[in-house]
C-alpha cells in the first residue's frame, strides 16, 4: 500500500485520526431508505468499512453527490457532504476539491447522474485530473424515476419510456473515461467487497482523478443485471480480472492453475484476442501493465466486454497512471504569483499606475 | 484667463448636464470666446466635448479611445466613454457591419454621459461614416481618412457619389486628412512595409486629436514602448506616427484652432483619482471583498460577453490567492463557486444573461444550502444570444425570479462604471451576512465604460469577517450537545457555516427540503411551509439603506414628478434631471441600488409623489415590480436598442410624462 503521509501523496494535506476508528464511526444517525435488497446497502457498507483503513480525520473528508439513487449516499455518511443537483457534483466537487487540499473529496454518482445530465463535468474533471475520487454506481436502469432505460443500458432494452426497445447504443463508462484523458480508471462489482475495498484504496491512493465504476444491482427495475459476473460458475467465464503485473487469463483454470484463456495482441492488426491457453501457449499473453503511458491497451481491454451479455468483462484497475494535479498545479501557481509580485498590496492594487491628484 | 466657456459645435444651448456652471448661450464654435495664441495658432477654451472615434473593426479604434481617455484622464477632465464595437472579431473589412467606435465625453466640469451628439467624429473609412453620421449634429468637425474614400469602398456601403464632394456634409466642417499616405510618409525610415506602416495611422489620428485637445502625450508614448517592448521598432515606428499626427495638426492650415478643456478642479472632491471602467471596478470589488472578509477569493466562470474581462482581470491577481476556474460550461462555473463556498471561500460566478439562464437550478440550490456566493451578471441585449456586444437591462426579472420554486435572491445594481467596485462589496456583504446566494446586476454600458474614481483608501473599506461555526449550537432534549446546520441566527435568520475540516460539525446538506434546525431531509408539509416562509422573510430582512431621494424642492411639498431609476441609467437620467431643472422644471429623482429587497422607505417615496416615471432599457421590468408592490401607477419608458438613453431624449420624454 503506498505511504498516504509521504510529502507527494494525493492525501499528505489532509489531517489524520487522532483515535483510532471504526466503521461505526462514519454511519451517520439518518435511517437509509434504499429499496430492501439494494446494491447500494453493499457499497455504502464497503466504503464505511474502508474509511477507518484511510484514517483521515472524519471531518477532512466530504462526500458529494448529484441526483438519484446512489445519490442519497452523502446522507449516510457521518462526514461533510452535500447531496447537489442531478449531473454537476464533479463541477460542484472541483471546486471544492480545488480550494481546499487538506479535504479528501469524494464523488457519488449513478450511471444517469455521470453519463447523461453530467456528462460533461465528468470528462472535463477526468481530463483536469483534480484530487477528486469519483464513485460511478452503473445500475444501468434509472431508478429513482421507476424504471427508464438509462446511457448504459443495452440498445433494445424494454424499459417504461422503450416498450419497443431503446435504440440508443449505451456507453461502456470505462472506455468513455479512458478516452477522456482519465488518469485512473477502475470497475469492480458492489456484491465483491474484497475487490471493491481494495479498488476504493487504489483510487484514494491515487493523485488526481479517479474514477471507480462500480456494477450496482437495481433489485426492483433491473434485477440481476450483472448476474453473469456474480454467479461464480459464470463468472469465471465472463470476469476477466485485471492485476498489475500479471498475465491476463480468465475462464476455468487450466493445467496451471490460472484461468484457461488469455489475452493476446494479433500481431496482424493489432487487436486484442482471446485465446485457449492449451492451444495457443503462454507466451503471448499480456501482462496487464495498469501505469502503461498510453491508454491504448487499456482502452483495447475495455471493449473486450460484450455490452449485451457482459461477458469478457475486465474488473480492477484498468489505468493508473501519475500526471499533473490540477489544484496542486493551481496552489503552486499562486505561491509563484506571490513569489513573483509579492503579497498582494489592496491599496496599490486599487491605486494603480496612472493617478492624479486633486487637492482641496 | 477667461470667465466664459463655450460648449462646441453641435451643442445646443441648454443642452449641458452640469448642476453649477451653465453655458453662455452660445450657439457654436464661432461665438464669444477668447482666444490665446498658441505660436500661429488659436486656442479656444470648451467647457466640453464629445469625441467619437470610428472605424473598421481591425482599425484600433477601441485602443485609440483607450489612450485618448487616459490622457484625458490624467490632465484631470472628468469624462465618461462609450465603446460600441460588433460581436464579431473581424467582421469583413469595410462594411457597415463592421464598424467599430469609442466615444468620449469630457469636460471642465461634473458630467454623467458619454454624451447624445459627437461634436468631433474621426471617419477612418466610408463605413465609419456612414454608420455614424445620424448622430453628428451640423456645425460638428469631421476628420476623414479620404485614403479609403476610394469608389470601391465606397460603393461597398452604398454610395454612389462621394458624401466628400456631393454636398451631403455641407453645414459640417469636414478636415480631408489622407491618414495612411500620410503615416506611411511619416515611417519611411522604418524598416517596415508600407502595409504594416499604414497600420499606425490610428496612431496617426490619435496623435492629431491629441494637438486639436491640447492632451498629454508623454503616458501614450510611455504605454506603446511598454506594449511593444518586445518589438522596439514597432513601438518606434507607432510613436512616430503619433508624433506626426501631434505634428501635422499643428502645421497645417486646415486646422486653425485648438482647444483646450480645462481640468474639472471643482467637480473632484480632494482626493487620488484614476480611471477606470465598470469590469476593472467590479473585479477589484471582489479582490477588495475577498481581503476584507479574509476569506480566498475564487472565481468559476465560462468566457461570454460582455462579462470575460473580470475572468481576465482576477487571474492576473493569484497573489492575493485569488483562484480562478474556466469551467467548461456555465453551469459548472457556478458549480465550482458553490462548492468553494461549501469549503469556507468567497465564490463568485461572472456570466451576462444567457449563462444565468444555465446556472439558474444552481442558483436555486445555493438557495436551499443557504451558502454565501455571487453570481454577477453583466447584462447585454436579448434574448437568447441578442446583442452580445450591446447594453440592456432586462435581466431583472429572470434575477428575481427565475428559478423553479420560492427561491428569493438579492439584487444589487451599480449604477456607474467606478459604482461597480462599491456595489460588488455590498453584494459580499450581504452574501455572507445572510449567508444567500445574491445577483450582482452590472450592464454591458456600465461594463466598458469608463470615468474617474476617487480611489478609496484601504482602511475605509467595510469589515466583512465572518464567524465560522466551531461548536455545537444546540442542546437536545437528554443533554446532548449537537451541531444543527439550519438553527439560525435570530437576528439575521442566516444558519452557521460550518467549513469541512471542523470536528465535530460534520453535517449534510442538499437540495431536498430539510427539516428545520436539523437540517435533515424532511417532506412534512407543515415544515416545508415554515421552510419556504424562513426563506422568504431572511431576503426581506435584508438590511438595506433607505432609497435617498434628489428633490431641490422638497421644502414646499411642490414637486409632483418622481423619477425612478436602477442600474447604469444613473448618468442619463441625471443628465435629464439637470436639463429639466434648468429649464424650471420641478422634478424629484430617486436611484435604486437594492432590487431585492427594495429599501424600506420606498413605498413611502413614491406615494409622495403624484407621478412617478421609470426608465429603463427593458420593457418595463422594475416597472412590473413597483406596481406590484406597491400598487402605484408607475409611468414606464423604455427603450431597447442596444445603447444607453441620451440625456436630452431622455429629458424630453420625462417632460412629457410629466405634463400628462
Amino acid at each position: 500500500m503506498t505511504d498516504l503521509t509521504q510529502e507527494s501523496g494525493p492525501l499528505s494535506l489532509v489531517p489524520k485520526a487522532e483515535a483510532a476508528q471504526s466503521m461505526k464511526d462514519f454511519k451517520s444517525d439518518q435511517e437509509v431508505r434504499w429499496c430492501p435488497g439494494c446494491g447500494d446497502y453493499a457499497v455504502l457498507a464497503a466504503v464505511q468499512g474502508f474509511m477507518p483503513q484511510l484514517g483521515l480525520a472524519r471531518e477532512n473528508i466530504v462526500f458529494v453527490s448529484g441526483i438519484g439513487c446512489s445519490s442519497r449516499f452523502p446522507y449516510y455518511m457521518n462526514t461533510y457532504g452535500m447531496h447537489s443537483i442531478h449531473g454537476r457534483a464533479p463541477a460542484i466537487a472541483t471546486g471544492l476539491a480545488t480550494t481546499r487540499r487538506d479535504l479528501s473529496v469524494w464523488v457519488v454518482t449513478g450511471d444517469g447522474d455521470a453519463l447523461s445530465i453530467g456528462g460533461n463535468h465528468l470528462i472535463h474533471a477526468l481530463r483536469r485530473n483534480v484530487n477528486l475520487k469519483i464513485l460511478l454506481f452503473n445500475n444501468r436502469i434509472y431508478g429513482l424515476t421507476k424504471g427508464q432505460y438509462s446511457p448504459t443500458s443495452e440498445a433494445g432494452k424494454i424499459t417504461k419510456s422503450t416498450p419497443m426497445g431503446s435504440l440508443d447504443s449505451p456507453f461502456n463508462p470505462v472506455s468513455l473515461a479512458l478516452g477522456a484523458e482519465a488518469s485512473f480508471v477502475a470497475r469492480t462489482v458492489d456484491s465483491d467487497r474484497k475487490h471493491l475495498t481494495s479498488t476504493l484504496q487504489a483510487a484514494a491512493d491515487h493523485p488526481g482523478t479517479a474514477l471507480v465504476e462500480i456494477y450496482q444491482n437495481c433489485n426492483i427495475f433491473n434485477d440481476g443485471a450483472f448476474e453473469v459476473l456474480k454467479d461464480k460458475q459464470q463468472a469465471q467465464e465472463a470476469v476477466i480480472r485485471l492485476e498489475h503485473g500479471e498475465p491476463i487469463r480468465f475462464g476455468t483454470p487450466g493445467e496451471d492453475g490460472l484461468g484457461s484463456k488469455g489475452v493476446v495482441r494479433d500481431p496482424a492488426d493489432g487487436e486484442l484476442r482471446i485465446v485457449d491457453i492449451a492451444e495457443a501457449g503462454t507466451d503471448g499473453v499480456l501482462v496487464h501493465d495498469a501505469h502503461a503511458p498510453s491508454p491504448a491497451t487499456a482502452f483495447a481491454l475495455s471493449r473486450l466486454a460484450d455490452p449485451d451479455t457482459l461477458h469478457r468483462t475486465p474488473i480492477g484497475v484498468l489505468r493508473d497512471v501519475q500526471r499533473p494535479v490540477y489544484d496542486t498545479d493551481m496552489a503552486d501557481q499562486l505561491e509563484q504569483a506571490v513569489e513573483h509580485h509579492g503579497k498582494g498590496d489592496l491599496g496599490a492594487l486599487l491605486a494603480g499606475n496612472d493617478t492624479w491628484t486633486v487637492v482641496g | 484667463m477667461t470667465n466664459q466657456v463655450n460648449s462646441p459645435a453641435g451643442q445646443r444651448p441648454g443642452a449641458d448636464e452640469s448642476a453649477n456652471k451653465g453655458t453662455n448661450g452660445a450657439n457654436g464654435a464661432n461665438g464669444d470666446v477668447k482666444t490665446e495664441l498658441s505660436g500661429t495658432k488659436e486656442v479656444r477654451r470648451l467647457d466640453r466635448v464629445i469625441i467619437r472615434f470610428a472605424g473598421d473593426s481591425g482599425d484600433g479604434m477601441q485602443l485609440t479611445g483607450d489612450r485618448f481617455t487616459s490622457e484625458t484622464a490624467s490632465f484631470g477632465n472628468d469624462l465618461s466613454t462609450l465603446p460600441n464595437f460588433p460581436a464579431e472579431i473581424r467582421a469583413p473589412a469595410g462594411t457597415l457591419p463592421g464598424v467599430s467606435s469609442f466615444q468620449l465625453h469630457f469636460a471642465d466640469h461634473d458630467i454623467l454621459t458619454p454624451g447624445d451628439a459627437p461634436n468631433v467624429l474621426v471617419a477612418m473609412n466610408p463605413a465609419a461614416l456612414k454608420a455614424n453620421i445620424a448622430d453628428v449634429p451640423r456645425g460638428a468637425e469631421i476628420i476623414v481618412n479620404t485614403d479609403e474614400f476610394t469608389k470601391r469602398a465606397m460603393a461597398k456601403v452604398g454610395y454612389e457619389a462621394s458624401p466628400l464632394e456631393d454636398g451631403s456634409l455641407d453645414g459640417y466642417r469636414v478636415h480631408e486628412v489622407p491618414l495612411t499616405t500620410l503615416t506611411v510618409e511619416a515611417l519611411k525610415e522604418f524598416d517596415v512595409g508600407r502595409k504594416d506602416a499604414g497600420r499606425s495611422k490610428n496612431m496617426f489620428a490619435l496623435g492629431l486629436l491629441s494637438w486639436m485637445y491640447n492632451r498629454p502625450t508623454e503616458q501614450t508614448e510611455h504605454f506603446l514602448r511598454t506594449k511593444f517592448a518586445k518589438k522596439p521598432q514597432v513601438a518606434q515606428a507607432n510613436i512616430a506616427a503619433f508624433r506626426a499626427g501631434w505634428n501635422f495638426g499643428e502645421t497645417t492650415e486646415d486646422f486653425a484652432v485648438s482647444y483646450e478643456v480645462a481640468p474639472a478642479t471643482t467637480a473632484f472632491p480632494p482626493g487620488t483619482y484614476r480611471n477606470i471602467s465598470g469590469n476593472l471596478a467590479l473585479s477589484y470589488g471582489l479582490i477588495a471583498a475577498s481581503q476584507q472578509a479574509d476569506l480566498p477569493l475564487f472565481l468559476g466562470s465560462y468566457p461570454i460577453t460582455p462579462a470575460s474581462d473580470v475572468l481576465h482581470e482576477l487571474s492576473r491577481h493569484k497573489n492575493f490567492g485569488v483562484r480562478t476556474f474556466q469551467a467548461e460550461d456555465e453551469i459548472a462555473g457556478i458549480g465550482a463557486a458553490l462548492g468553494a463556498a461549501f469549503g469556507g471561500a468567497l465564490g463568485v460566478t461572472t456570466t451576462s444573461g444567457p449563462g444565468v439562464a444555465l446556472k439558474s437550478e444552481t442558483i436555486g440550490l445555493a438557495v436551499s444550502l443557504e451558502l454565501p456566493l455571487l453570481i454577477v451578471d453583466i447584462q447585454r441585449g436579448g434574448p437568447s444570444t441578442g446583442l452580445p456586444t450591446k447594453t440592456e437591462q432586462a435581466d431583472l426579472l429572470q434575477a428575481m425570479f427565475g428559478r423553479n420554486g420560492e427561491a428569493p435572491v438579492p439584487i444589487v445594481a451599480p449604477s456607474t462604471p467606478a459604482d461597480c467596485f462599491t456595489a460588488a462589496i455590498e453584494a459580499a456583504r450581504i452574501a455572507l451576512t445572510y449567508r444567500t446566494p445574491v445577483f450582482l446586476l452590472s450592464d454591458g454600458y456600465l461594463a466598458n465604460g469608463s470615468e474617474p474614481w476617487r480611489v478609496p483608501e484601504t482602511d475605509d473599506l467595510p469589515d466583512l469577517r465572518v464567524r465560522f461555526a466551531q461548536e455545537p449550537n444546540h442542546v437536545l432534549a437528554d443533554g446532548t450537545e449537537v451541531f444543527w446546520p439550519y438553527k439560525r441566527d435570530p437576528h439575521t435568520l442566516a444558519r452557521p457555516w460550518a467549513v469541512p475540516g471542523t470536528p465535530g460539525l460534520e453535517h449534510r446538506v442538499g437540495g431536498i427540503e430539510k427539516q428545520d434546525g436539523t437540517g435533515n431531509i424532511s417532506y412534512d408539509p407543515a415544515n416545508h411551509d415554515l421552510m419556504v416562509r424562513t426563506r422568504q422573510a431572511k431576503i426581506d430582512g435584508v438590511d438595506v439603506p433607505d432609497v435617498e431621494v434628489d428633490d431641490p424642492d422638497s421644502a414646499d411639498g411642490e414637486t409632483k414628478v418622481l423619477v425612478l431609476g436602477w442600474g447604469s441609467t444613473y448618468g442619463p437620467i441625471t443628465a435629464a434631471v439637470r436639463r429639466l431643472r434648468k429649464d424650471g422644471q420641478r422634478i424629484a429623482q430617486a436611484h435604486l441600488r437594492h432590487l431585492n429587497p427594495f429599501p424600506g422607505n420606498l413605498g413611502a417615496v413614491l406615494r409622495r409623489y403624484d407621478k412617478v416615471v421609470i426608465p429603463e432599457m427593458n420593457l418595463g421590468q422594475l416597472a412590473t415590480l413597483v406596481r406590484a408592490k406597491y400598487l402605484i401607477d408607475a409611468h414606464s419608458y423604455t427603450q431597447v436598442n442596444g445603447m444607453p438613453f441620451k440625456a436630452e431624449q431622455l429629458a424630453t420624454a420625462l417632460k412629457e410624462a410629466s405634463n400628462d
